[in-house]
């Protein structure tokens, strides 16, 4: 009686949440990059290893190398285009329990998402920086972020078609906004956020390199089992606060991350 | 003075593109021996040892002592044009649509008498130089030249067909990014190219050396990534039917061997760049290119690969990268016999340690990109196919002629 | 030298024939020499069986030589020979046969030479003519032996003095004697303004200074003349035979052949001198190499033969009775059978067999032959003196 009772009560929320999705009440929104070659990877120092691109090569197109199929062997390094960063990515993660892709509990992939819109700022200041402050006058107008959520930086930089604006590199390196480096650690320890995701290539401010811990959102994030989800696109359909993300990354072994399809349910 | 070319008109979209045809490949082993003179600009008969007679046409027995040690040596180029012809007919398809076609008896300081392509400048009863030159088959060819160089010499229609002179031409430099595609844009500009397109990968990567090479006249960016098919293919089909000259200087090095450095992820990276680079510029612009091989005095020529000596003999220091070079040559045979068919040349440079960042910790000498694109220039002009370049890759062309064993043993940065 | 040559004197070169000549054939060169073969053996009255000799002649036999032949013409011949010298062989094959014959190993040998000419024959011929002209001569514009005779001829007119007129001199004379030819595939009269004005082929020759690639065979017996005698057959006599290969190497061009080598052997074995010859039939594939011929074999000396030409009349019936079938550049050049046309005629002329007019009184003919460009000149020279069988 139990059982059967439980089992209306999930598929009554699930039926809802169908019913939601089919008749409109609730959007599905895609938050995710397309996947093609000119793609920008993070650019990391010449002598270091590098990320490969996104590669895709024809198996075959209904011809001679098979003609009943339109195939493609793809190669890609874990980090391009909209992906899902792993605690494992980070050296301050490498060693805590369900860091990877394959043994993250599932449940984390799907999370409520609070989005600050920095456009304005980011449109003025590509250097620019999210912090204490912007935070707590977000909250002033949304609301606490509430435990277990994204933190979102919108700064419709995803906009910018053209790789060179988008990646904008000068000789001491990109020049795109992220989080403060103070902001990260009072996330985690005040508002406990399961991960901070952004429209630029990596989580990091284009800078962050230069800062005193070198890519603090990474360090802190990963350090902490946090997650990053870099390089998303179409936040400025997303509500403040409501949303959900669902950001399942593939369940490669031991991996530091993977292309993900990121997408959004938001309520009408 | 040779009659000056006048730089190509813009070609009528209804006319028919004249298809690639090419002189007769047939040759007997021995006078592949000339060719292998010819294509690194060498001029060189068999010179018999017992009796010291030069000997041509190519042969195995000296046709004086019957001696059968007959090594190819240096020999005089010059001699008496002592009759001549201007064809009119021909039984074949190559020359026949370049007729009339000038040829003449030459009788050599250092002995035989040999047929030759005669240039405009030469007149019979007078003293010519000869040189080896490579026809639109890569057969190697005698040719009669004025004694002293004349003014536009490089403009005679029929050494033309043995050249890629890059005057009046359009040059695709494949990584306008790097020391030496800078160089190369500067130099072709100086040779007369008509328009250079420098290509460029992962714009997001600023170059100051792109940003130079853009400044100059009748250069253009083009976006070009030789590890993506899609940029390769795209450029193609932009570029493929203009692009006279190609140039490949892709280039990906990094220090490494297989047992030092073992590492998959680096190793395939040169293979991507080295290797595949080559295999995508073959596929989508060596169709474009072999088509255009006959197109008027303009058409295109030559495809240009820059590598590094260490595709002869592997260098650990360098193991992965000279592995991957290793390959790339090979393909680059491959790539030279397909592009034959429309009589497009494959010139391979071999370029010795340039002084680039790269090559930071490589002790001297170490090569001035400029002089390495002036000398990839000369070499089309002179229609060389395989060109060592500099001081070590030419001391490692003469150890491998010698004995490769001892390079192997030996090679040292 | 010490060792005195032996003459000829029993020798007789009887039932000349020709397969008619066609600018283009269907046929083989199988099928010209086998008709060539039937023709003798008609003309002397012979069964296959009788003939037990044979010396072949043909570029376009390939892959077959003179031995595939014997099995697809079903004869069992104990002595063979192929000849491999072009424009040589005629002279070349009559002195193999005739020393044959005379030493016994054969009693009748066909000399038979015969080409076809396929719509591209010519051009593969050429294109795979020899190593040498693979590798060093054919790459260059790919002229065949036009272009190998422009250079002669440039040089020797540059060198003697000599004139396209001179040269038309001589190709409109045999264009004379040709129009009496039956066999000859030029009918036209030749005027100096057409050989002047004619389509340039390869400076300085012009179209009417190149034979024309053709189709078709020439044959001749060689036997005892007691044995021709026995069999009716009108014979030509030998007097004396040269053969001369790759002479004078270290002349940086060819200004002579062989024939300047040999010439004092050729009159001395005859026991006669070039006043007392004829006729000269001459090889003839361009007018320049007979201009050496009538030099090198003794008619005037070097550089002189322009002068010479303009002061005799090179018809049948004129003071130097020349080439006087029409010879190649008005016959038609059938491979190795241009080899044989003027050996052909002039046994025609010595036997009173001519097709077309005789040479009066004709006594004594010179037969002078010429082949094989494998390089840069040609190799080949042989010559011979025929005589009529009552001279």
């Amino acid at each position: 009686m139990a059982d059967s009772q439980s089992k209306e009560a999930s598929g009554g929320v699930l039926t809802g949440l169908m019913s939601g999705i089919v008749g409109g009440g609730i959007k599905v929104v895609d938050l995710t990059m397309t996947l093609q070659p000119d793609v920008p990877t993070i650019v990391m120092p010449p002598e270091f290893g590098q990320s490969w691109p996104f590669r895709m090569e024809e198996i075959s197109k209904y011809d001679h190398r098979g003609p009943f199929c339109y195939w493609n062997n793809l190669s890609c390094g874990e980090h391009t285009g909209t992906h899902f960063d792993a605690p494992i990515h980070w050296v301050s993660g490498k060693d805590l329990p369900e860091n990877a892709t394959d043994t993250i509990p599932v449940e984390k992939f799907l999370a409520h998402a609070c989005v600050v819109d920095c456009s304005d700022a980011a449109a003025n200041d590509p250097d620019y920086l999210l912090t204490i402050e912007n935070i707590e006058e977000w909250e002033a107008a949304h609301g606490k972020i509430p435990a277990r959520s994204w933190l979102l930086m919108r700064t419709d930089w995803s906009r910018k078609a053209d790789p060179v604006a988008y990646m904008n590199m000068a000789d001491d390196g990109a020049h795109t906004p992220g989080p403060h480096e103070d902001l990260i650690p009072w996330l985690i320890e005040e508002r406990d956020v399961i991960g901070f995701g952004c429209e630029a290539v990596g989580t990091d401010a284009g800078q962050a390199q230069h800062f005193n811990i070198p890519y603090p959102c990474h360090y802190h994030m990963h350090g902490n089992n946090r997650f990053g989800l870099p390089a998303l696109t179409n936040l400025d359909a997303l509500p403040p606060q409501g949303a959900i993300l669902i950001t399942p990354p593939l369940k490669i072994r031991q991996g530091s991350g993977s292309p993900t399809r990121v997408l959004a349910l938001v309520e009408q | 003075m040779t009659t000056p070319l006048p730089p190509p008109k813009r070609k009528d979209p209804v006319k028919r593109t004249r298809q690639p045809t090419l002189p007769p490949a047939n040759r007997s082993r021995e006078a592949q021996g000339l060719t292998a003179m010819a294509a690194v600009g060498r001029f060189a008969l068999q010179t018999c040892t017992a009796c010291g007679a030069v000997q041509y046409p190519p042969r195995q027995i000296c046709g004086q002592c019957l001696n059968d040690d007959l090594p190819w040596q240096d020999v005089s180029p010059h001699g008496l044009l002592l009759a001549e012809t201007v064809l009119h007919h021909s039984n074949d398809l190559f020359f026949r649509d370049r007729l009339p076609w000038r040829l003449g008896v030459v009788s050599m300081n250092a002995g035989p008498s040999v047929v030759a392509h005669v240039a405009e400048d030469c007149r019979q009863g007078e003293r010519v130089r000869l040189s080896l030159g490579l026809d639109r088959s890569g057969m190697a060819v005698m040719q009669a030249r004025p004694e002293t160089p004349s003014a536009n010499e490089e403009d005679d229609g029929q050494l033309r067909e043995t050249t890629f002179d890059p005057k009046d031409r359009r040059v695709l430099i494949v990584d306008g990014k790097t020391d030496l595609g800078l160089a190369l844009a500067k130099a072709f500009g100086a040779a007369g190219a008509r328009e250079i397109y420098l290509g460029h990968a992962e714009p997001w990567k600023r170059s100051p050396k792109l940003a130079a090479a853009e400044a100059l006249p009748n250069v253009n960016l083009f976006p070009l990534d030789v590890t993506d098919t899609d940029s390769v293919q795209e450029l193609a089909s932009l570029l493929g039917g203009k692009t006279e000259i190609l140039v490949n200087n892709s280039y990906y090095l990094r220090q490494g061997g297989a047992v030092d450095r073992f590492d998959l992820n680096t190793s395939r990276d040169e293979m991507d760049v080295h290797y595949h680079g080559l295999l995508r510029l073959a596929g989508t612009f060596g169709p474009a290119m072999r088509g255009r091989g006959a197109d008027g005095a303009h058409g295109a020529t030559a495809w240009v690969n820059v590598f590094s000596p260490y595709a002869w003999v592997n260098n650990p220091a360098f193991g992965t990268y000279s592995a991957s070079q290793a390959a790339a040559l090979s393909l680059a045979q491959c790539l030279r016999a397909e592009m034959t068919a429309g009589g497009v040349r494959v010139v391979n440079a071999f370029v010795g340690p340039l002084d680039d960042e790269w090559h930071q910790l490589v002790p001297p000498p170490k090569l001035e990109p400029d002089m390495v694109a002036r000398r990839i220039v000369d070499a089309l002009k002179d229609g060389r196919e395989d060109v060592p370049i500099g001081a070590i890759a030419e001391e490692m062309a003469a150890r491998l002629a010698e004995n490769p064993k001892e390079l192997e043993r030996e090679i040292r940065l | 030298m010490s060792r005195q040559r032996q003459g000829y004197d029993d020798i007789a070169l009887c039932a000349p024939v020709t397969i008619p000549y066609t600018r283009y054939s269907l046929r083989s060169a199988h099928w010209f020499c086998g008709r060539a073969l039937a023709a003798l053996l008609e003309s002397a009255g012979l069964r296959k069986t009788d003939v037990d000799g044979y010396c072949i002649s043909s570029f376009t036999l390939a892959p077959d030589t003179a031995v595939g032949l014997t099995q697809h013409l079903g004869v069992t011949p104990r002595w063979l020979d192929h000849i491999p010298m072009g424009g040589a062989s005629g002279v070349v094959a009559l002195r193999r046969a005739a020393r044959a014959v005379q030493a016994g190993d054969a009693e009748v040998v066909a000399c038979i030479a015969g080409d076809t000419n396929h719509v591209d024959s010519f051009r593969k011929t050429i294109a795979s003519f020899s190593q040498f002209a693979n590798d060093a001569v054919y790459p260059y514009g790919s002229g065949g032996p036009n272009a190998s005779f422009a250079f002669l001829t440039d040089h020797y007119m540059r060198e003697y003095g000599a004139t396209r007129e001179d040269f038309g001199k001589l190709c409109i004379a045999q264009r004379d004697n040709a129009l009496r030819f039956p066999y000859a595939l030029m009918k036209r009269p030749l005027t100096l303004d057409d050989y002047l004005n004619a389509r340039p082929i390869a400076d300085p020759l012009r179209l009417f200074d190149c034979v024309m690639p053709c189709a078709g065979a020439e044959a001749f017996l060689v036997m005892t003349q007691d044995r021709a005698r026995k069999l009716g057959l009108p014979f030509a006599t030998l007097s004396s035979t040269i053969e001369r290969h790759n002479a004078f190497p270290d002349d940086p061009i060819q200004i002579r052949g062989g024939w300047a080598m040999d010439v004092d052997d050729l009159y001395g074995l005859a026991g006669i001198g070039a006043p007392e010859i004829d006729f000269v039939q001459a090889y003839d594939d361009y007018p320049v190499i007979c201009f050496l011929q009538i030099e090198d074999l003794g008619f005037c000396g070097k550089g002189d033969a322009s002068k010479f030409v303009r002061e005799h009349a090179l018809t049948v019936n004129g003071d130097f009775p020349f080439n006087t079938s029409g010879g190649q550049l008005s016959v038609g050049q059938a491979g190795a059978a241009g080899g044989f046309l003027g050996l052909i005629e002039a046994i025609r002329q010595l036997t009173d067999q001519t097709l077309g007019d005789a040479v009066e009184n004709a006594r004594h003919g010179l037969v002078s032959c010429f082949g094989m460009i494998n390089y840069d000149r040609g190799l080949c020279s042989s010559a011979a003196i025929l005589g009529r069988s009552d001279a």
